[in-house]
């Protein structure tokens, strides 16, 4: 192998962020994993092992795009950009965080970098991705919207409802199928009688494509080559990234489902490490970097801990704010 | 401005504001099932495709999640769609867009958000529709905190309120009573003339009974007004045209004078907009009341086929006017 693997359009900065991106995902994951059972958030869901399709997918598009998460999100928010301060500080559920302590883990956004938000309902993002996509194209925009969604979701009959008219009406979206084998404790093979579920574009008629999702690289190309086609008008692509979470569903969660044997597997083909090779091959990056990398990132996750401690509790005199616009008479005591 | 008005249906009333915001924004759109080459299911939108083309007047494939969440998500974007539910009964499939989302994106994401979208839903009995056709759903949505819920009763309403929902930046439910769709009345051409929300109307003026009616329940409300009073009764007809906000003064106001509060509401009873405008009058006007109140609803009972059993459980003039003879 080597630096040619790499994306020629990617200048030594840039490679070397798309690994900084999925260091900090990972090592954010990490801390709030252990803060979580502290903070008493039992429904907080790490990203841990999938890193390389956020952060692929979001590096073959532009800042003005959009994306829509999932209930598992973290990674999506820091692979658009998102301030991990204020992700941080809205999982601690503070005023300072990113939605003022209002959404918690599973509905961090940030909609001034058109993170269009994590959602707690699977299947939910692709639905309103169509509307952002319709309306980029109404306007000759040329945006384009990546929806995230899982394996789980895939079996949600908003799913067939929105590849059907992304396709018939070739919206600029592109589906972003997160296989991660497995619905909380459900394999997905005892919930879809087929393997690969990019099969499913067929009958609509658009591209379904497999990429190996801990491979930075082939989710990026693959997305790249998406993101073209639909800012050309040719619509949207199905693009299954296979993948597998190392922890459980959520923080709390025992996960006994699974064998130890298959995560030790999974675990060898770390996303970060098989990335951080390349660059290590390529002689992008040196030891010396990736320590600098590795201490930096620990410590921004750090400040972000101390942040998130340092930021107020929600004022509860605000808790009716911002149900409307403008407030409404909504009775109460 | 113009003062000028003219007769219209309901239907037509819709149209025109519907038309006329078009015109006036360019964000403002409009999709569902055949509302455009077929003009929709109840003439609608018919000649709405010819006047703005297929952009932006978009007929969808028969999936409600995906009509809702492209609404929606266009509405997060910037644009104020409007969507079409063919009828309410739909609404049981594309519960989430609406619930979960739309009335929740504000909220949940800390205010970053706006939802500016129109949420059509023609409603009701009249049409031989039977359970699945002619529900009530408006009670279910007041039960949502995000959503505001609009349910005129005439054409006039119908114009303003529509031009006011479009323009609004939160999530609004229109309910459209099918059988008010073919009710006639003045209606302004006053391109501007739109109806606050939060503000009832009062049909009738009267210091006996109070009658707060929603949809079709308001022209049969005034019917029996207008018999009641050829027998010296006095009723006070008021349509809240609001659900959400709700006109409590003017709710309030009236039983203050009359004592008395008869509700008439074409929802099941149960948890329906009888019950809770019921219990807001216990709550905040006990004091006004001489009498109990009267819910006129229909009962807790699938809609029916037969036209004769369907009239057997709607309320009607002469069953509000006898409930009325019965308080007095």
């Amino acid at each position: 192998m080597n630096s040619d693997e790499l994306p020629k359009e990617w200048s030594s900065e840039e490679s070397i962020n798309i690994y900084k991106k999925m260091l900090m995902i990972r090592e954010f994951e990490t801390r709030i994993t252990k803060d979580a059972g502290k903070i008493k958030s039992p429904l907080v869901h790490p990203y841990t092992g999938e890193e390389a399709i956020a952060v692929g997918a979001c590096a073959a598009i532009n800042e003005e795009d959009y994306i829509t998460s999932t209930h598992r999100g973290h990674g999506h928010f820091i692979a658009k950009d998102g301030d991990v301060n204020l992700l941080m500080a809205e999982i601690y559920g503070k005023e300072g965080g990113i939605c003022k302590g209002r959404g918690g883990s599973m509905h961090v956004a940030d909609f001034s970098k058109n993170m269009l938000g994590a959602n707690g309902i699977v299947g939910a993002g692709p639905p309103l991705a169509l509307g952002v996509a319709l309306a980029s194209k109404m306007r000759n925009e040329g945006k384009v919207v990546l929806t995230f969604f899982g394996d789980g979701a895939s079996n949600q009959g908003m799913l067939h409802e929105s590849m059907n008219l992304a396709a018939t009406w070739k919206l600029p979206v592109i589906f972003i199928l997160e296989n991660n084998k497995y619905g909380w404790s459900t394999p997905a093979q005892t919930a879809t009688a087929v393997e690969d579920l990019s099969l499913r574009a067929q009958g609509y008629g658009i591209k379904g494509v497999i990429v190996d999702g801990n491979d930075v690289i082939e989710v990026y190309k693959s997305t790249k080559e998406a993101v073209d086609l639909a800012r050309k008008g040719g619509g949207p692509t199905l693009i299954e990234c296979k993948t597998f979470r190392w922890q459980g569903q959520t923080t709390t969660d025992a996960d006994k489902y699974r064998s130890n044997e298959e995560k030790e597997e999974w675990k060898k083909r770390c996303p970060i490490e098989i990335y951080k090779k390349r660059l290590i091959r390529g002689e992008i990056i040196d030891q010396t970097m990736i320590k600098e990398i590795e201490e930096k990132t620990l410590e921004q996750v750090e400040l972000s801990v101390k942040f998130s401690k340092k930021s107020k509790k929600p004022d509860t005199g605000t808790v009716l704010d911002d149900i409307y616009k403008n407030p409404i008479d909504i009775g109460g005591n | 401005m113009t003062t000028e008005t003219i007769k219209m249906k309901g239907s037509d009333a819709i149209k025109l504001a519907i038309e006329e915001e078009m015109e006036r924004d360019e964000s403002v759109f409009i999709m569902g099932e055949d509302i455009g080459q077929y003009g929709g299911a109840f003439s609608v939108t018919a000649g709405l495709l010819e006047r703005f083309g297929p952009e932006r007047v978009r007929d969808t494939p028969i999936s409600e999640n995906a009509i809702l969440g492209c609404a929606v998500g266009a509405a997060m974007a910037g644009m104020r769609p409007i969507a079409e539910v063919m009828f309410a009964d739909f609404l049981c499939v594309c519960m989430e867009m609406i619930v979960n989302q739309a009335a929740k994106a504000r909220y949940m994401y800390g205010g970053q958000v706006n939802v500016p979208v129109t949420i059509r839903v023609p409603f009701g009995t009249g049409i031989m529709g039977a359970a699945q056709h002619s529900q009530s759903f408006e009670s279910w949505f007041m039960h949502v905190p995000g959503l505001k819920i609009v349910l005129p009763s005439d054409a006039s309403d119908f114009k303003g309120l529509m031009k006011t929902a479009i323009r609004d930046n939160d999530p609004v439910m229109f309910f459209e009573h099918k059988r008010t769709y073919y009710y006639t009345n003045e209606v302004p051409l006053d391109k501007e003339f739109m109806i606050p929300f939060g503000q009832a109307r009062k049909f009738t003026e009267g210091d006996d009974v109070t009658i707060v009616a929603t949809g079709a329940m308001v022209q049969e409300s005034i019917i029996a007004a207008n018999k009641l009073k050829e027998e010296n009764i006095q009723c006070e007809v008021i349509d809240p045209r609001t659900l959400v906000p709700l006109d409590k003064k003017t709710i309030l106001g009236s039983i203050e004078k009359t004592g008395k509060l008869v509700i008439v509401d074409e929802g099941c009873k149960t948890c329906s907009v009888s019950a809770e405008i019921a219990a807001l009058v216990a709550e905040e006007g006990f004091q006004y009341l001489k009498r109990n109140i009267v819910r006129i609803n229909t009962p807790d009972v699938p809609i029916p086929y037969a036209p004769n059993l369907e009239r057997e459980i709607i309320p009607s003039a002469k069953l509000i006017q006898n409930q009325v003879k019965n308080l007095i």
